[in-house]
């Protein structure tokens, strides 16, 4: 074999590990449950193989899952916008402050290191019936007996905005940095108030950090199966409760196969909508 | 004005972060046998107690074995394919990418029901393999992401000179880019440690009966409801990823300046 030909293969060589993972342990299980959910449950034994429609059926057309799958868009766009809504302010604090930036951006991503689990359950501490807020407003004498604060929708709104806040500020973080300042020097100079120069130079320089924040926490929230488990009540079950309802407590794997491609599907149309038209680089700048 | 409003504003945001945190820190030192408000006076018994429940000592074992295959699985695969994408020029080099970093696009349900699906079909049922397999698939995008940054800053042309002087690519490699990349490797494999110790979505599905993580453990620990034994458990906890990445962060740095990076 010639040097050039060796040379030619070594990348391949060195990818191979790393593509065989890959396709063995996601590309071909995402196509075997493709499969999977035209297969029909049977009631002892193993599932019928076969092309049947009964759980796409099932899965688009019941108004059960319908209803909760909408939830649980409404949940993640609402937590999007809090995340938003919170993080932008502090991510321009940390990228226009003089000095210690690194050290309050590495801050803010200390609790991305933390525990999901842990920060979730924290909320209980907080919010619960013997938690800080209730003690701290029966000592002031506001209330006379502890409130139930915890386990609705609010809650889990609340736990997921805490879990996914590091990543909105980040990715807009990554933006605002790379803005040249003079450019905001010039719009004040051309006779812009601050507020003017925000709003038509900088804000829209920073969308598309704002976008990829965006994306990452709606998909994150919309696939979230802990919070409405600690922090919901029986109510606020989300998609991927379903999901592990139909798998693991009813072992229904065809419906549990068509219902995961059904989230899929719908989370997959929104990134593909968001490739067309900001490309995945923006995303991986904010993760890397 | 503006800028006043603007850092009291993140200030507070910085304390919405921390403050539960800080809380579970906090109680979990609490000697009030419920474990709640108000402080009845500072103890270490949680901590003891957890020392003593064998249940919890046998998760943060199978964590932390399941946390170093994975991280070791994941760095090996992860530097290779980041080699490969950075040194060489490869067709469809997007499509690669892509390829590779897909696991963090597919909902972590979605991935955990396919490959639990699949492994069942090929006779692999809920097992350690599993968690194993699951945990890698997913660490290795976030080990890709952090090695591949890294390796674009190192110099092809240290490489060069050192092939131009007859050292072979072999020995290039462990002479040369790998003492470089040492920094990315510790950090790669950092993440996917950090990751795999954190899981629990995709660790419920796939867990056999009777293998629990950390995770898992708190979370069937807070069925019944939140015990001050949590909390201890939540700062150790605490105290070890915040520690860790730390430690880690300190010796990447040591690392970078002995090899003159």
């Amino acid at each position: 074999m010639s040097i050039e030909q060796r040379e030619a293969r070594q990348p391949w060589i060195l990818l191979t590990p790393a593509l065989t993972a890959v396709t063995l342990l996601l590309i071909v299980p995402l196509m075997f449950i493709v499969v999977y959910s035209f297969w029909l449950k049977s009631a002892a034994g193993a599932d019928t193989p076969g092309f049947f429609l009964d759980n796409w059926q099932e899965a688009l057309t019941d108004s059960f899952y319908r209803d909760i799958l909408l939830n649980t868009l409404k949940i993640a766009a609402i937590t999007t916008l809090a995340c938003a809504l919170l993080g932008y302010p502090a991510a321009y604090f940390i990228s226009r402050s003089k000095g210690n930036k690194l050290i309050l951006l590495v801050l803010l991503m200390l609790p991305f290191w933390i525990s999901y689990i842990i920060r979730t359950m924290s909320w209980i501490n907080i919010l619960g019936v013997s938690g800080a807020l209730n003690s701290a407003m029966i000592w002031l004498g506001i209330i006379n007996e502890p409130i139930q604060m915890l386990y609705n929708q609010t809650t889990v709104i609340l736990g997921l905005v805490h879990f996914l806040l590091p990543f909105m500020v980040l990715n807009i973080f990554v933006s605002l940095d790379g803005i040249d300042t003079n450019l905001e020097d010039a719009a004040s100079s051309l006779g812009a108030t601050r507020w003017q120069g925000f709003l038509q130079v900088t804000l829209p320089l920073s969308l598309p950090g704002l976008a990829a924040g965006g994306l990452l926490c709606f998909v994150l929230a919309a696939g979230t199966y802990i919070t409405p488990v600690i922090l919901g009540g029986p109510r606020d079950a989300m998609f991927a409760n379903l999901v592990y309802e139909a798998i693991i407590r009813q072992l229904d794997w065809p419906l549990g196969s068509a219902l995961s491609l059904l989230l899929l599907i719908v989370l997959g149309v929104l990134v593909l909508i968001y490739n067309r038209y900001l490309g995945m680089a923006q995303l991986a700048k904010g993760l890397g | 004005m503006g800028w006043r409003l603007i850092r009291t504003y993140t200030i507070l945001v910085y304390l919405f972060m921390f403050l539960p945190i800080a809380v579970v820190v906090l109680l979990s030192f609490n000697a009030n046998q419920f474990g709640s408000f108000p402080m009845t006076g500072v103890s270490t018994r949680w901590f003891e107690a957890l020392w003593e429940n064998e249940a919890i000592m046998r998760a943060f074992r199978t964590s932390i074995l399941l946390g170093l295959m994975t991280a070791a699985i994941s760095t090996v695969l992860g530097v290779l394919a980041s080699l490969a994408l950075v040194r060489y020029a490869i067709p469809g080099r997007n499509l690669i990418t892509t390829l590779l970093i897909a696991p963090i696009l597919v909902p972590e349900v979605v991935l955990a029901v396919a490959l639990l699906l699949f492994l069942n079909f090929l006779n692999i049922g809920k097992s350690f393999t599993l968690l194993l397999a699951g945990h890698v698939i997913f660490t290795l995008p976030f080990v890709i992401l952090v090695v591949q940054a890294r390796l674009v800053s190192i110099r092809r042309d240290v490489e060069e000179a050192a092939l131009s002087l007859g050292a072979s690519p072999r020995q290039t490699f462990f002479a040369i880019t790998l003492p470089l990349l040492m920094p990315a490797v510790a950090a790669g494999g950092l993440f996917a440690f950090t990751i795999s110790f954190d899981d629990i979505t995709g660790t419920l599905f796939w867990k056999p009966g009777g293998i629990e993580t950390v995770p898992t453990q708190i979370f069937s620990m807070l069925r019944n409801s939140i015990s001050p034994e949590i909390n201890a458990l939540g700062t150790v906890i605490i105290v070890l990823t915040v520690g860790l990445p730390l430690i880690g962060a300190a010796v990447a740095r040591k690392l970078a300046t002995k090899s003159g990076a």
